[in-house]
């Protein structure tokens, strides 16, 4: 039936989706390197880390690749990307504030 | 004749002061805007949910059992599969629901590449399946959280002798009661998100379906819907980081 379709001349061209594919293979295998070290490794800060770290790569893959961030003019793409360090300024603040309500409790 | 044709699609892509700022149509841009405002917010409650758990004390090395006084650790909490009752299976179920929503984002990339080549018939093929994997999502975060709710057979034994079961927002057997209140308010605002994503792909479905990106010449309904499909994935990727991975 699609194929019918597809070929009719002039009209409708073929999928070029390699590319997608490609990216939905590397988040399938952070995705299962995650489980690995879920269930292998021991708790504590160099597995956060490591969680935190891939959390990154496949945030990137989405953003950059899915959301065709990467692709665009880069003044949209700073417009975007550097509101964000305010996220980073307000984690490292918060969880130290954390930190210091649980030891005057 | 060939001007006449031409003009018309490039004054499409004007705004209406003449230019078209930063190479995007009005609707991109201000989605785009959209998903970083919604992306401080998301920020702003998982960052929330950092403060808490370092305000509280953390699981004790080599201890079995919830309790109210410290903070519970994701893979005690959820350990638990539809079918397979009383196994213990930390992780796996929520893995599987992180699997489908980027499963459903490879769908939705497929639909907008299928716009540009003006395929409605792909892309009411990729559409479909994207509401499939948003449906399947929102289903499992159903029983994710009535299990949640109804809690573990042996309930947590509480200091005065009280035995209690499942979370609510008056108890919670799994730790702090802030535990329970930032998990139903962190999924369920995400959850929300996935439900608007999947009436919101329903309708540009229908739109193809109805020939109105045909009519129109293109389709960047789909792409501008697209993005927030995928922001609803990349949040879910920092959900299951920071409450199910660590």
């Amino acid at each position: 039936m699609e194929h019918t379709v597809s070929h009719t001349p002039g009209e409708i061209a073929k999928p070029n989706t390699a590319h997608i594919w490609r990216t939905f293979w590397i988040m399938a295998a952070i995705t299962a390197l995650e489980f690995v070290i879920a269930f292998l490794m021991a708790s504590g800060p160099l597995k956060v880390s490591i969680f935190v770290g891939l959390t990154v790569v496949k945030a990137f893959y989405i953003v950059a690749e899915f959301m065709h961030l990467k692709y665009e003019v880069k003044a949209l793409m700073f417009s975007i990307l550097l509101p964000l360090l305010f996220v980073i300024w307000f984690l490292v603040a918060m969880i130290s504030e954390g930190g210091s309500i649980y030891s005057v409790r | 004749m060939a001007t006449v044709a031409v003009s018309p699609t490039n004054d499409d892509k004007l705004w209406n002061g003449g230019v078209e700022p930063l190479k995007a149509s009005y609707g991109k841009l201000m989605m785009w805007f959209f998903l970083l405002s919604d992306a401080f917010t998301f920020s702003a409650l998982l960052i929330t949910y950092g403060l808490i758990r370092f305000a509280h004390k953390s699981w004790p090395v080599g201890a079995e059992v919830f309790s109210p006084e410290y903070w519970p650790i994701p893979e005690k909490v959820f350990n638990a599969m539809p079918f397979l009752h009383g196994y213990d299976l930390p992780l796996v179920f929520v893995g599987i629901m992180t699997f489908i929503l980027i499963m459903s984002s490879v769908t939705m990339v497929l639909a907008v590449e299928a716009g540009h080549r003006m395929d409605k018939a792909d892309v009411q093929k990729w559409l479909l399946w994207t509401i499939v994997g948003g449906a399947a999502f929102v289903g499992c975060q159903a029983w994710e959280w009535t299990h949640f709710i109804h809690g573990t057979d042996e309930g947590t034994l509480l200091a005065n002798g009280q035995r209690i079961f499942g979370a609510s927002l008056a108890q919670n057997q799994y730790g702090p009661m802030l535990f329970a209140d930032l998990f139903f308010f962190i999924t369920g605002f995400h959850g929300t998100h996935v439900l608007s994503g999947v009436i919101l792909n329903f309708l540009i479905f229908y739109n193809t379906t109805m020939d109105v990106y045909q009519k129109r010449g293109h389709y960047e309904m789909i792409e501008k819907i697209g993005l927030y499909w995928h922001f609803v994935d990349l949040v879910w990727v920092f959900v299951f980081t920071f409450f199910y991975l660590v």
